[in-house]
């Protein structure tokens, strides 16, 4: 069926219901006593509401029907889907204009149901987020649990090997495929780790400079250009780090006789960790500027030094807040993926030597789900069940990190 | 009690030790600011080291070479059994246009793999273009004409300098045989680097030189225009409701408490929900700038909530104490009052979320917009790919023609969150009011 004739009819039928509306809203005769009779165009948009509502829900309610059923290509359902559908829904609009018109009579509260349905939306609006995190949760539970049939929930948390590629044949040598999880999430928390080697001490110390020593005119032209970094797409990221970093790290290597594969784990990480700077330095940046001067003069009075302050008095007091910015930081480069897809290796390798290639969670959800994958296999499932795992880490991470953050704040309000 | 004299001859703090201790104190303090300057320094030397480079790859993308040659439109090739429709015209073997061209230019090339390379230091793209030509002016056909042909991609790299002649035959993909025929060229002055609008009105390609962004630029605005349509109402009405009327009670609370954590939520972790929802239970096309549009639109919604709130927040009660003094219901308070004086902050809030929207890339590869799509999408259920997808791919592609390309695309798109991120600022600067 054509949606575009039967939209234009229906918008033409409410037009007409919006001019009819607000037409007759003239002729009414004012009530005894009341000042708000509500404007025409409430009156208009009344009708309006009555004739879009039935279809709307109709047509959501046959989508939902037709998804959840499945039944694609049936003969009956496209006969309802063609003829039926349409039919009523013309129907509904035409019938919601006729009460609505007929509703239009002196006495009726007009801004008052307006104002109902508005609050509706507005409440309907701010569920779709909780409907997201419930769509996230389920999609990848689901998936995770078929997944955990094919493969016992052991072998992936505590295997130590990752070999997805299933066979094309059932008696195939290894057509199971290995699932062993160990090695992926070794390799995430190496170029973690060696994004944040890079990242704390660059950002933390540039949130110091900026806070405590930086005049006005510096850190009004330096921090908004630091924040650029966090701007980039992590595209570029992965592309600098692929055909720059990683082989400035090799040609390095080779020349003090190092062997540093391209695509090493350093050179994503370190990349990484110069996408997250910014994230830290203005995360601490809050945290520094938000203890109390108190505090400083108190320290500056006993006669201490501006580097004495920041290490003995400014950074104890802004600890919490700086490890929960570390914390996002963590769960940031976590759930990083272009970064690691185009500059860290796809071979699954246990090793913590950061000049070798090792794979992350991500880069094998990209791996297994991109291009064409046949459903209900193991390894597509693999991917959800990854997902899943890193969803509860960045989400764990990131509820510790708001309730220290919290608890910090509590404590200087 | 100690009077004055007693305390100078205890002067401590004017000891040589003391002094010393001091001038230490003071070198580490100066240490320390030296450390906090130096990882300033670092952090922005990153910066620069990464747009140099980006530039310095990039900028010559936006040329390409052309060889000057004269080709005769011969009607024997393009009307081979007399048929002048326009149908025949199109479908005339334009290839062998070329190829007669270039043997009329090089007739002491005879050998058949030599002719080969030969027919190869022009763009397959050539094709394309003199039957562009001839299309649109059908009276060319019989005459000769100078045409600047496109060059291909080797000769284009070679012709950049991206490929130095001082490298041994068999290590380079130039051969010398080649570089002798672009010497005549050059040496006749039909070499010439011109500005690559196809870089910029055509599609993707598998040949780098004729390879452009336009289909992936359209991609990426009929997506933005989707995650823009749904996640501004949506994001402004549950600020708005969050703000303005929320009761405080649990039900508001796991609203605030899910918004805030589905901002820091991995965004492949949407591409798995896009691909589980919209793909495999809604059915919705795959690949189709619709579903990564509502992809991103549930991902860009928490930044836009976050950011209206705050700007609600900051209008001041009075305002609204006025409103409702003078008679206006709440609603009617938040929508004619509130709504319009944050505004800015919330439009500026927006761009910056659309922002991050236009240069995501990850959760579009899980559905499906990776494929290698050369038509330009015409509406948002085509299949279309998208500004960071396509740097992506080309990333991902051997030749060494399409680095140049790939950075091309990059500056193209950073050009463009130039300009958003500067539109945004602007906003903020102009709009913004301190209450």
């Amino acid at each position: 069926m054509s949606f575009t004739p039967l939209i234009i009819l229906l918008l033409a039928i409410c037009t007409f219901g919006y001019w009819y509306g607000s037409k007759k809203a003239l002729t009414l005769v004012p009530e005894q006593g009341r000042v708000d009779r509500g404007q025409p165009r409430q009156f208009g948009t009344f009708v309006v509401i009555w004739a879009a509502v039935p279809p709307v829900f109709l047509f959501a309610l046959w989508s939902v029907f037709s998804i959840m059923s499945g039944e694609y290509k049936n003969k009956v359902f496209n006969q309802i889907d063609q003829i039926i559908l349409p039919v009523l829904l013309i129907l509904s609009t035409v019938l919601g204009c006729y009460v609505a018109i007929n509703k239009i009579k002196t006495g009726l509260r007009v801004r008052k149901t307006l104002e109902f349905v508005i609050f509706a939306f507005l409440i309907l609006a701010s569920t779709v987020s909780v409907f997201t995190t419930i769509g996230i949760v389920f999609s990848l539970l689901f998936e995770t649990l078929n997944f955990f049939e094919k493969v016992p929930v052991f072998d992936f948390v505590l295997g130590l090997n990752w070999s997805p590629q299933t066979a094309l044949r059932e008696d195939q040598v290894g057509s199971s495929g290995a699932f062993g999880a160990i090695p992926l999430f070794a390799g995430t928390m190496l170029i973690t780790l060696i994004a944040m080697l890079v990242a704390v001490p660059l950002g933390l110390f540039s949130a110091i400079y900026m806070t405590e020593y930086a005049s006005k005119t510096f850190r009004a032209i330096v921090k908004p250009i630091l924040e650029i970094l966090a701007g980039i797409p992590t595209v570029v990221y992965g592309f600098f780090a692929a055909l720059t970093v990683g082989v400035f790290f090799r040609d390095v290597g080779s020349s003090i006789g190092l062997d540093v594969v391209s695509e090493s784990a350093l050179a994503a990480g370190v990349v990484m960790g110069m996408m997250i700077i910014p994230f830290i330095s203005s995360l601490s940046d809050d945290v520094i500027t938000a203890v109390p001067q108190s505090l400083r003069d108190g320290s500056y009075a006993l006669g201490a030094t501006k580097s004495e302050t920041v290490l003995k008095v400014i950074l104890p007091a802004a600890l919490p807040g700086i490890v929960g910015a570390v914390l996002l930081a963590v769960s940031r480069a976590i759930g990083e993926t272009m970064i690691v897809v185009m500059a860290a290796g796809f071979a699954a390798n246990l090793t913590a030597n950061p000049l070798e290639a090792v794979t992350t969670v991500t880069v094998q959800i990209v791996g297994l789900l991109v291009g064409d994958q046949e459903f209900d296999s193991a390894k597509t499932l693999a991917a959800f069940a990854l997902a899943l795992v890193l969803f509860l880490i960045t989400l764990g991470l990131n509820v510790i990190a708001l309730i220290v953050v919290r608890k910090y704040r509590e404590k200087y309000d | 009690m100690t009077d004055m004299s007693d305390l100078k001859s205890e002067n401590q703090w004017m000891s040589e030790e003391r002094k010393a201790l001091l001038g230490k104190r003071h070198r580490t303090e100066r240490r320390f600011k030296m450390l906090g300057l130096g990882a300033i320094f670092i952090a922005l030397a990153m910066l620069v080291t990464l747009f140099v480079n980006i530039t310095s790859k990039g900028y010559s993308a936006f040329v390409q070479t052309r060889f000057e040659m004269n080709v005769t439109f011969d009607e024997t090739v393009i009307y081979p059994n007399g048929d002048r429709s326009a149908q025949a015209i199109r479908g005339a073997s334009y290839g062998n246009l070329i190829r007669n061209t270039l043997r009329a230019e090089f007739p002491d090339v005879e050998k058949r793999r030599d002719l080969r390379s030969l027919f190869g230091i022009v763009s397959k793209g050539a094709s394309r273009q003199l039957r562009k030509i001839v299309m649109e002016k059908p009276s060319i056909i019989g005459t000769t004409t100078a045409i600047w042909l496109i060059a291909s991609d080797d000769m284009d790299m070679f012709n950049k300098g991206y490929i130095p002649r001082n490298v041994v035959e068999a290590d380079r993909r130039v051969k010398d045989k080649e570089i002798k025929w672009f010497d005549h060229l050059d040496a006749k002055g039909s070499v010439q680097k011109v500005f690559n609008w196809d870089f910029f009105s055509s599609g993707d390609s598998r040949e780098p030189e004729i390879a452009g962004i336009w289909g992936a630029m359209v991609g990426s605005f009929y997506t933005l225009l989707i995650t823009f349509a749904i996640s501004f109402p949506i994001g402004v009405m549950s600020a708005i409701y969050l703000e303005e009327f929320a009761p405080k009670n649990r039900f508001t609370d796991i609203i605030e408490v899910n918004i805030n954590n589905l901002a820091a939520v991995p965004s492949i972790v949407f591409g798995l929900l896009g691909m589980g929802l919209f793909l495999n239970l809604a059915h919705l096309p795959r690949s189709a700038s619709l579903v990564g549009g509502i992809t991103l639109a549930l991902m860009t919604l928490p930044i836009i909530i976050i950011s209206a709130r705050a700007s609600i927040r900051a209008v001041p009660d009075s305002i609204r104490q006025a409103a409702l003094g003078l008679g206006a219901s709440r609603q009617q308070t938040a929508f004619h009052h509130v709504l319009p004086l944050s505004m800015p902050g919330i439009l500026t809030g927006t761009i910056i979320g659309l922002s991050q929207a236009l240069g995501e890339t990850a959760p579009l590869l899980m559905i499906g917009m990776v494929a290698f799509i050369v038509d330009i999408p015409g509406n948002i259920t085509d299949p279309a790919t998208v500004l960071p997808v396509q740097i992506f791919l080309w990333a991902d592609s051997p030749e060494r023609a399409f680095v140049e390309k790939t950075s091309g695309a990059i500056l193209v798109l950073l050009s463009f969150l130039v300009f958003m991120n500067a539109l945004a600022v602007l906003l903020r600067r102009k709009f913004e009011r301190r209450w």
